[in-house]
């Protein structure tokens, strides 16, 4: 155990170790040993059915793994579920939109700030009075543009609108630690890299330590990313910087299959 | 949050006092069958409210609330008729509290589930127990059940009052009054942080956990509420008729919960209240026009659905929204 703590130092916010998970004979993970520090934006990259997903949800302690360790902060948080994982500092934004439509603006980022305290049991306090709540959700949809949408209803927003909504909502957990699972998706090309630049400014702006990226477009991956780790067929394929990752053709030729424009022309 | 509640609920605030004072002053002016009519709409107005808080605000809709309300009937009956408690204060207390330890079990099981699996595992328990209060007949009364006895009120016996007297004086402004105490708790217990995070999920319980809210203890919750207002509007209904009987945890009672919050619209906070009014009113006049009530009953229903599914409110935030824009 000891050597294993050693492996990747001390200093390792999250860190996976020879995680394996299994669905009956069908192996999703393999071997898995992995190392998230703090500054670090680190990408998962792969093609579909490499196991980025279930990597996802072992990171976010939603599945427990088959075998191996899997720590956050130095604790294991092997399948200790969502809640449990918000409280010790980590959030997750996912692929699809996910919001309460009926909900404001302002009470969707509220229902984050408030379960965070002992206020998500008061039966008789009163939301619109708690004026530390609401500085807080205005500090919040402020950073991400939304401060003029605060009482519009969430199910009004535009697309980009929404998924800004979704990911601050999980950024007013003040995680330590935020997952990102394609965070661009279903968002026109054109706004995709305001909503990567809002993002990664949000997570500077509120003191986020590490991101992690799952991510299809290897544009963004490029510019974004401090780190690559690519995943084939549930097994670390590589674990590199992007300048290494994408000088190295027959990598990421085996993660993406082909290599998208700007990018090829540049590998090439 | 815009800034002054009391000016955004000015014209609610206005509504709500008018109906107040309709009710208070309605056994001076209508005639005692009518007024007999209001107590169970406020029994069920009441445990409406309660049965909302799960319904409308967490999105569970239950088919086995009438398991809670015949709980109440049933406390009413046993401390009344077997235990010679005549206190009303420490029945209906008593009463919600058994609902509230019978509610967490059912919801312990229940609340895994969402839907239809809900709905159907709330029905089988208001099954059970509908069984369980035919059968033991020493227990229960078996089908006959157990007479309920006139509570004191405050204290107080009104033994110079004779039965309707009892009921359409004391009775009924006793029941006006936790009508308001308890619709004022709800009021509050909607609009607080609780209140919040049960329309989250009702809303999008997966994204509800990943913000940190514990999804299946706050539906206990809301559940363990409804249980105990439902209790509270059962204990109400039996002591007006003097009688607790299985019928009341029948599952077509539980229905009948269903129906008048739909007919109210269970979108809006009053919603129930309206629909537990329209729903004893209606019912009361379709009885005397024809035998063939609950067939009118059912096409009110489903006409209701299909052409205003959200309700008698529904309808009134409508009609009210138009006749703002046209003085505009």
């Amino acid at each position: 155990m000891v050597a294993l703590e050693t492996q990747f130092g001390m200093s390792a916010l999250i860190e996976t170790v020879g995680v394996s998970k299994a669905y009956g004979s069908f192996v999703a993970l393999d071997g898995v040993s992995l190392a998230i520090a703090r500054g670090e934006l680190v990408s998962i990259v792969g093609p579909n059915g490499a196991g980025k997903t279930t990597l996802v949800n072992v990171l976010t302690g939603l599945l427990k793994p088959t075998a191996g360790l899997v720590r956050f902060k130095g604790n294991d948080i092997a399948g200790i579920g969502p809640v449990a994982l918000a409280k010790r500092g980590m959030a997750r934004a996912f692929q699809l939109v996910h919001i309460f439509p009926a909900l404001t603006v302002a009470q969707t980022i509220s229902v984050a700030v408030i379960s965070q305290t002992s206020k998500s049991r008061h039966l008789f306090a009163s939301i619109e009075s708690d004026t530390a709540v609401r500085a807080r959700v205005r500090d919040v949809a402020a950073i991400f543009g939304l401060a003029e949408k605060l009482e519009a209803q969430a199910r009004l927003l535009s697309q980009g609108e929404k998924k800004l909504l979704d990911i601050a909502s999980a950024f007013a957990l003040a995680p330590e630690v935020i997952l990102l699972d394609e965070p661009t998706s279903g968002v026109s090309s054109g706004d995709k890299h305001g909503i990567m630049r809002t993002l990664v400014d949000a997570a500077k702006h509120a003191g986020i330590q590490a991101i992690i990226l799952v991510e299809h477009d290897m544009d963004l991956v490029a510019e974004y990313s401090t780190r690559i780790v690519a995943l084939k067929e549930g097994k670390v394929l590589a674990d590199l910087s992007p300048e290494a990752f994408f000088s190295d053709p027959e990598i990421a030729a085996a993660v993406v299959g082909k290599l998208p424009g700007k990018l090829s022309a540049e590998v090439r | 949050m815009s800034a002054n509640p009391l000016r955004r609920h000015g014209v609610m605030f206005v509504v709500v006092t008018a109906a107040i004072v309709t009710l208070a002053i309605f056994p001076k002016v209508a005639q005692p069958y009518y007024v007999t009519l209001v107590l169970p709409a406020f029994a069920y107005g009441i445990a409406l409210l309660g049965f909302n808080l799960l319904f409308g605000y967490t999105g569970l809709l239950s088919f086995g609330h009438a398991l809670f309300v015949a709980i109440g009937a049933y406390g009413a009956a046993v401390l009344t008729s077997k235990l010679g408690v005549a206190s009303f204060e420490i029945i209906l207390l008593v009463s919600g509290l058994a609902a509230v330890i019978v509610a967490i079990p059912v919801a312990l099981l229940a609340v895994r589930y969402v839907r239809i699996f809900f709905g159907i595992l709330t029905l089988a328990f208001g099954m059970l127990f509908h069984s369980f209060l035919f059968k033991f007949y020493d227990l229960t009364g078996g089908d006959t059940g157990i007479r309920v006895l006139r509570p004191r009120l405050l204290g107080t016996e009104f033994s110079e009052l004779d039965k309707t007297a009892f009921l359409i004086g004391p009775y009924y402004y006793y029941c006006l009054v936790l009508l308001i105490v308890l619709g004022f708790v709800m009021w509050r217990i909607v609009h607080s942080p609780f209140g919040l995070h049960l329309v989250a999920i009702r809303e999008n319980p997966r994204k509800a956990e990943y913000l940190g809210v514990r999804v299946r203890l706050f539906r206990l919750l809301a559940f363990a509420i409804s249980a105990f207002y439902c209790a509270i509007g059962g204990v109400i209904l039996a002591i007006n008729t003097g009688q607790a009987d299985p019928e009341l945890a029948y599952w077509t009672h539980s229905g009948e919960l269903v129906f008048m919050t739909v007919l109210g619209g269970f979108a809006n906070f009053f919603g129930p209240l309206v629909g537990a009014f329209t729903f004893i009113f209606l019912k009361s006049e379709l009885m005397s026009i024809t035998q063939y009530w609950r067939f009118l009953l059912g096409v009110t229903l489903a006409l209701i659905v299909i052409l205003f599914p959200r309700g008698v409110m529904g309808v009134g935030q409508d009609v009210w929204s138009r006749l703002r824009r046209n003085s505009a």
